[in-house]
């Protein structure tokens, strides 16, 4: 991809800047938007090989290759890695490079912002992975990070990783500012809010998530700095303070937070469907209410992640309903892309597989998240396997399937070229097949009671604890594949037109492939 | 290369066909053993039926699609996108299963609640990392630590059976009376679990939580701490021990009559072999974890003892940092989980163990003298 000199009006758009300093001080949104999803990638795979590692320990019953210790940073540092930098980035990616040119807009509203906010981001991780070389070893008390034991049971290095949580913090909000600023202010004539592609709604939906819940893991980690360094009890009992208020406050950044990393992934999904079954989204209009509220109701179900904690009966009661009423805005959406499929005409090109795959098996996550709403029964589900089992459903074949279908989608609109459909239907395969070998045996481990986080266990959960680890193998090397089919795409190929897929639709397509460096310096009319 | 990967696959085959001598294929919650677990059980089928019904028809529908609406069969897509009635249909019907769903939910969990009248009360405290069981009302009070070997987990040993699932001294209750559990914490948050009796309730220092249960047959039931506390989490089982009423009797005596002789030992002359015995076996089991069996610590979370300058030189300030813990820190106070005799032990072993050789003796009046100064 040489440098484009845009081929209409020459005297004033111009190309990206040469050398490296391009993407240093880039404001243009499809370099911001690369860089973001190259970064998410690089997260994932050091998440990922720290998932390979927790497999490994967890092959067999004993201690084998690393030491508890270990083990829990690794726990800790493979969560915080694949939430905060391999997913969310991830999306913000997909929202730079997709929300201007789907809603014909030249570029993201806060350009300058939008640099700093990417930026931002090398320097927590950086700073958030250098733990693991300091004295006492990294975080190794979850990626939910319980006080007291991030407290004053914590190593030194807690220090570090509040900061680096500060630092991700800050980049997110004003990567939801700039979404927001964005779809209100720079929409094409024409086009209404109820007219816009529901990848922009989720998003602009998801954004407002953010603004609203990431101040609040900042008061939290603020709260711990705090008790670690300025004599403080927040969060400890001997000096008055309250261990399960963290919990509260956690979670009500920590509920939201999911359907953050899941929101949009809807919406990417609700637009694929379509375009490969050839055939209009059954009910937009409800796509864009259920979004709503299921939104609205992330704000009011945090303490099922606390049933166990001893809450009073009301409470465990009034968050016991109102997580089981999720599932029917959830349901309305799950039914909607069944509905949209139904009497079309599908084919199975690598972005459509994922994203049926990632309505099957969100579906399965959400059902074992309907049955860990039950409150009762959850005393026997939770903190057990069951739980990793039920949201790394959720989570892989739900947000990191839906990430691959976005990037096979608009890959062509990205490069300029198609991808290599068998390699990218071979990932597909291997993914799927890795990953219900990795995660469906969990569901059996947790019901016969293996307890979540803990590096050696019992023989009687041998046998499948086995057969997880090859999965996650083979998950895990697979995606090793996906690396080389971009660079792959990047390089060559067949040519893509402005449109590769027939049944694809919005502004993004109108323009040619690969997109030019500015698009839409004048605004498109939109019926 | 090849013959490293059929080696590894050889090996692997190999595993699993070992291993399944002894372990199971276990896919489903145990039913337990009370009425509790009983409903918890009906509960989790229920949900997970309606679940099965609901991907049947979902998934069905999803498959006729991908099969018969293929664009390869020639299908001709249709021009729908919204049914009114069909979109109330499908909000209205979840809901009227979700409210059948909870009914049912809402009675059992009361009943969880209801922990009063109880016969016997339990004080459950979580440490890191083992539980200390104090029966209310009866002076029996009791650490229960994790009893497998290191051995059996560095693979130096064969497993046992009850591997990491077993202690020194399990939790026993009687059958057919209703126990209650006041559950609390003296460092991190911990989760005190046993599936047989779908009791699961967070320890929490500063707060005490209830659980209760009434057992119907007697048995050994095993479960394991469910909330991450740190290095040893996998290390601290729960075993829960159900006679019946007799033999809890007579276990119950016997207990007590052991804790008035462990009470006498304070005034009796110790000397130092019998403290650094003792104190062994005290070290092992509350201090190790942290400080390790050979004295050297993790530090810099658990300084070493070995060659500590407070350990060789300042015999008032290692007394204090024991019995009071080091606030802000992760040493707690042994003060109130230790004897007098048991903490005279172990800071004399502490003081001659590992080289540390002072030669110096504390004795149990000198904590007494140490806590009345205080």
């Amino acid at each position: 991809m040489s440098a484009v000199i845009d081929n209409h009006h020459a005297d004033h758009a111009h190309g990206p800047a040469k050398g490296p300093m391009r993407w240093v001080l880039t404001t243009n949104h499809k370099d911001i938007g690369s860089m973001y999803l190259w970064f998410s990638f690089a997260m994932f795979l050091l998440g990922g090989t720290m998932a390979m590692v927790i497999r490994a320990e967890l092959f067999q019953p004993g201690l084998q290759l690393v030491a508890p210790e270990f083990f829990n940073q690794m726990t800790t540092m493979h969560g915080l890695i694949m939430v905060f930098g391999a997913v969310m980035p991830a999306f913000v990616g997909l929202a730079n490079w997709m929300i201007p040119m789907m809603i014909g807009a030249p570029d993201m509203a806060l350009p300058r912002m939008n640099n700093f906010s990417f930026w931002l981001l090398p320097a927590a991780f950086g700073l958030l992975v250098s733990t693991l070389f300091m004295d006492g070893g990294g975080p190794n008390f979850g990626w939910t990070f319980y006080a007291p034991l991030s407290t004053t049971y914590a190593p030194p290095s807690v220090t570090f990783f509040i900061f680096a949580i500060h630092l991700a913090g800050i980049s997110s909000i004003m990567g939801a500012i700039n979404i927001v600023a964005t779809i209100i202010n720079l929409r094409a004539p024409g086009m209404t809010l109820m007219k816009m592609p529901l990848f922009v709604w989720t998003w602009l939906i998801t954004a407002f998530l953010l603004i609203a819940v990431m101040p609040v893991l900042a008061g939290v980690v603020t709260m711990m700095l705090m008790d670690i360094h300025f004599g403080t009890s927040f969060f400890s009992a001997a000096g008055g303070g309250d261990p399960v208020m963290f919990q509260h406050i956690f979670w009500f950044f920590g509920h939201p937070e999911v359907y953050i990393m899941i929101l949009p992934a809807f919406g990417a999904v609700s637009m694929i469907i379509p375009a490969f079954a050839r055939k209009p989204l059954f009910g937009y209009t409800s796509m864009v209410y259920a979004t709503a509220a299921i939104a609205f109701l992330s704000f009011v179900v945090w303490a099922h992640h606390m049933f166990t904690v001893g809450i009073p009966l009301t409470g465990e009661l009034f968050f016991m309903y109102a997580t089981l009423l999720i599932a029917v805005p959830t349901g309305v959406k799950v039914f909607n892309w069944v509905s949209t499929m139904f009497r079309g005409s599908l084919t199975f090109e690598a972005p459509m597989l994922f994203a049926i795959a990632f309505v099957i098996l969100f579906t399965i996550g959400g059902f074992s998240g309907l049955m860990l709403a039950i409150a009762p029964a959850d005393f026997q589900y939770h903190d057990t396997y069951f739980v990793v089992a039920h949201f790394h459903y959720v989570l892989v074949p739900g947000a990191i399937f839906g990430i691959f279908a976005s990037a096979y989608y608009w890959l062509p609109k990205w490069t300029g070229f198609m991808y290599d459909e068998v390699l990218a239907k071979t990932h597909f395969w291997m993914s799927f097949v890795g990953m219900n070998l990795a995660f469906f045996p969990m569901h059996f481990i947790g019901l016969a009671g293996m307890p979540r986080r803990i590096p050696d266990y019992n023989m009687m959960f041998a046998n499948f604890n086995m057969v997880s680890s090859v999965g996650a193998f083979m998950f895990g090397a697979t995606q090793l594949l996906f690396l080389f089919i971009v660079i792959k795409c990047i390089r060559g190929g067949p040519k893509a037109s402005a449109k590769p897929w027939d049944g694809a639709e919005g502004l993004e397509w109108t323009v040619p492939s690969p997109a030019p460096y500015h698009t839409f310096s004048t605004p498109p009319d939109v019926k | 290369m090849l013959r490293y990967a059929s080696a590894w696959l050889g090996g692997l085959s190999l595993s699993v066909l070992s291993s399944t001598a002894s372990a199971e294929w276990t896919i489903n919650m145990t039913k337990g053993v009370t009425e509790v677990s009983h409903s918890v059980f009906n509960l989790h089928m229920t949900i997970f039926w309606i679940c099965v019904a609901i991907g049947v028809i979902v998934f069905g529908v999803m498959f006729w699609s991908m099969f018969m609406h293929r664009k390869s069969r020639g299908a001709v897509p249709a021009k729908f996108h919204e049914n009114l009635s069909v979109e109330i249909l499908w909000t209205v019907v979840p809901l009227i299963i979700l409210i059948g769903m909870a009914v049912p939910a809402t009675k059992t969990l009361i009943d969880i609640y209801d922990a009063d009248e109880s016969d016997v009360d339990v004080l459950v405290t979580g440490y890191q990392w083992r539980w200390q069981y104090s029966y209310l009302g009866e002076d029996v009070n009791f650490f229960s630590n994790m009893a497998t070997s290191r051995d059996e987990i560095s693979n130096a040993a064969e497993k046992g059976p009850n591997y990491l699932l077993e202690v020194d001294e399990p939790l026993v209750i009687p059958i057919g009376q209703k126990v209650r559990f006041l559950i609390t914490s003296a460092d991190v948050i911990h989760s005190w679990w046993v599936p047989a009796l779908a009791v699961k309730k967070d320890a929490i220092p500063g707060f005490i939580n209830e659980a209760w249960t009434r057992v119907e047959e007697p048995g050994i039931y095993r479960g394991q701490c469910t909330e991450l506390c740190g290095r040893e989490h996998a290390f601290m089982p729960v075993v829960v021990e159900a006679k019946t009423q007799e033999d809890y009797a007579i276990w119950l005596a016997e207990k007590k009559e052991l804790a008035a002789r462990e009470a006498e030992l304070k005034d009796k002359d110790w000397t130092l072999e019998e403290l650094m015995e003792r104190g062994e076996r005290v070290y092992a089991s509350a201090c190790a974890s942290c400080h390790q069996p050979n004295g050297e610590g993790v530090p810099p979370m658990f300084p070493a003892l070995k060659g500590s300058d407070m350990v060789l030189n300042d015999v008032a300030g290692h007394i204090s940092i024991v019995v009071n813990g080091s606030p802000g820190t992760a040493m707690p106070a042994f003060g109130r989980q230790l004897s007098e005799v048991d903490l005279a032990a172990v800071i004399t072993y502490e003081r001659n163990a590992w080289e540390n050789n002072t030669g110096e003796m504390v004795s149990p009046l000198d904590i007494l003298e140490f806590n009345e100064g205080q």
